[in-house]
């Protein structure tokens, strides 16, 4: 009805890796209720890597499949490799978004960042700006 | 998997009614004859548009020669305003209108406020009511036009039309009404409500899309925005669109037809939709008035979810329904209808709006009741706004 892929459908109705993790490494929550879009990821890392990620999401169908595919494609990546999951990528991976929806995955690649970078602070190391610096 | 399809979204547009389609049939290619010509075919085409404009002005107690047939509301509303404007700028250059009205007025105004005109945006209240003190207390001597809708599209709030148009009269200020979403509705006569322009559309009460009209008061002046024929007595060239016109026609007589028996068996539907929605899902409440609200209009928000993705669950459970207004549903703005009514934004994002027609069965309202809070439910438990304690 809206344009979407059966992709964006598929993960909208059957979400992957809905919820929350007690005691997450890292928590990123990005968006803003006024502008009708929250996104919130937990991830849990052990050894570098992400072990878990699960998402919470107010918003659109496009929202909640961001987020739900966001988390599959960090699972089990290293924090660098993560930090890769470009916006492009997850539109890409949801079989394309339409144009007025591109700004979910965007939300998603933040969310992503955040929840990277929180995991960081934690651990007394800086956040990333721009992404991990060369030899990181 | 989907057991049922249940049509909620009469408000953006109704089925075209059998009927009405069988009296078009003929005027496609039997009796085809543009209606200027001067052959009898031609004849019988003019002859049916002049029997619809009759149908039109009977259902709006209007003279026949007060009817214009244009192409649907948004034009009625954009000859209305930008018609009245232009033929009355050196009297004045002053608006007054309401914060709710249908982007088909509001953004004319927005048009006529970049040529040097002023309009007024009036608030409503936490209903959607206009209050007609308010009206008079905008009036200017500069004020030549008022145009305030006869009831909203998207919260079905039906307008203190007679009391703003006696207001209008008594400045002798032309007053416009958006009546799309109320023929069929609620009783409408021009007289009545002090009316000098009304705007409908066919495709809102049953008949075909692409066809409308305007009713314009006898003496009103208002500038042609169509120029290149004669036709409507030289106000709107253009071919008259004869088989839309007939449509318009056979569909406003039904409509007008038994207006409170139909009206009061889909209020009734309506009324238990409401109760039924606001008792078994917590942190919901009714958009736009409690009573004076359009007999088949549910605007319901929801906290802690958001309105699209309410649509995509239900459409795929076969119910088809809408957020705002149909047409704006493309863009990511909350509605600026329930913001001017007050809503918080994150509120105005979670609203869906129902909107029953004469098809509607009450079994239709009970799968409605039985789906709807297992959605609301899913979408709280994914969305990080809801507390712990609701759920």
């Amino acid at each position: 009805m809206t344009g979407y892929s059966d992709r964006v459908m598929d993960h909208f109705m059957n979400p992957r890796n809905m919820g929350e993790i007690a005691d997450a490494d890292g928590v990123g929550e990005v968006g803003n209720p006024a502008c009708g879009d929250i996104m919130k990821i937990c991830i849990r890392v052990e050894g570098g890597r992400i072990t878990d990620a699960k998402f919470k999401t107010f918003g659109c169908g496009a929202a909640i499949a961001s987020s739900s595919m966001a988390t599959e494609m960090i699972v089990g990546k290293t924090l660098k490799e993560a930090w890769g999951v470009t916006n492009r990528a997850v539109a890409e991976a949801l079989e394309g978004l339409p144009p007025q929806k591109l700004h979910c995955s965007v939300l998603a690649e933040e969310c992503i960042h955040a929840a990277i970078n929180d995991c960081r602070t934690k651990n007394g190391l800086p956040a990333w700006a721009e992404g991990p610096e060369a030899g990181e | 998997m989907v057991t049922r399809q249940v049509y909620l979204d009469h408000a953006a547009t109704t089925p075209t009614h059998p009927e009405v389609v069988d009296a078009m049939l003929p005027f496609f290619s039997e009796k085809f004859g543009n209606p200027s010509s001067l052959y009898s075919r031609a004849r019988e085409a003019r002859k049916a548009v002049e029997e619809a404009r009759i149908k039109v002005a009977t259902a709006l107690g209007a003279s026949p020669e007060e009817i214009y047939f244009t192409s649907g509301g948004t034009e009625s509303d954009n000859w209305a305003i930008k018609g009245i404007a232009a033929a009355h700028r050196k009297k004045g250059n002053h608006i007054i209108t309401s914060s709710i009205e249908h982007h088909a007025v509001i953004d004319p105004c927005r048009h006529l406020e970049k040529q040097g005109f002023s309009v007024t945006y009036l608030p409503v209240d936490e209903y959607g009511r206009v209050d007609p003190a308010a009206v008079a207390a905008a009036i200017t001597p500069e004020t030549i036009l008022i145009s305030v809708m006869t009831a909203n599209n998207e919260i079905g709030t039906i307008q203190p039309i007679a009391e703003i148009g006696k207001i209008a009269r008594e400045h002798d200020i032309f007053f416009h009404t958006d009546a799309v979403q109320a023929i069929g509705a609620i009783p409408i006569d021009v007289d009545a409500l002090s009316v000098d322009l009304l705007s409908l559309s066919a495709h809102k009460f049953y008949g075909p899309k692409g066809i409308g009209a305007l009713y314009i008061r006898k003496g009103t002046r208002a500038e042609t925005l169509m120029h290149g024929g004669g036709q409507e007595r030289r106000r709107r060239a253009g071919t008259e669109n004869v088989p839309g016109i007939v449509g318009l026609g056979e569909a406003i007589e039904h409509a007008v037809t038994d207006l409170e028996g139909r009206t009061r068996r889909i209020a009734a539907m309506r009324d238990r939709l409401i109760a039924g929605i606001l008792d078994t899902i917590p942190k919901s409440r009714l958009n736009g008035h409690p009573t004076q609200r359009l007999a088949n209009n549910v605007n319901i928000a929801f906290r802690y979810v958001e309105g699209e993705s309410i649509l995509l669950m239900l459409d795929y459970f076969g119910i088809a329904a809408s957020t705002g207004s149909a047409c704006t549903s493309a863009t990511l703005d909350p509605s600026h209808v329930l913001l001017a009514c007050g809503l918080p934004a994150e509120h105005a994002h979670g609203s869906l709006r129902l909107t029953l027609g004469e098809e509607n069965t009450e079994e239709d309202i009970d799968y409605v009741l039985e789906v709807l809070p297992g959605i609301i439910e899913r979408l709280r438990s994914m969305s990080p706004l809801t507390p712990t304690d609701t759920r």
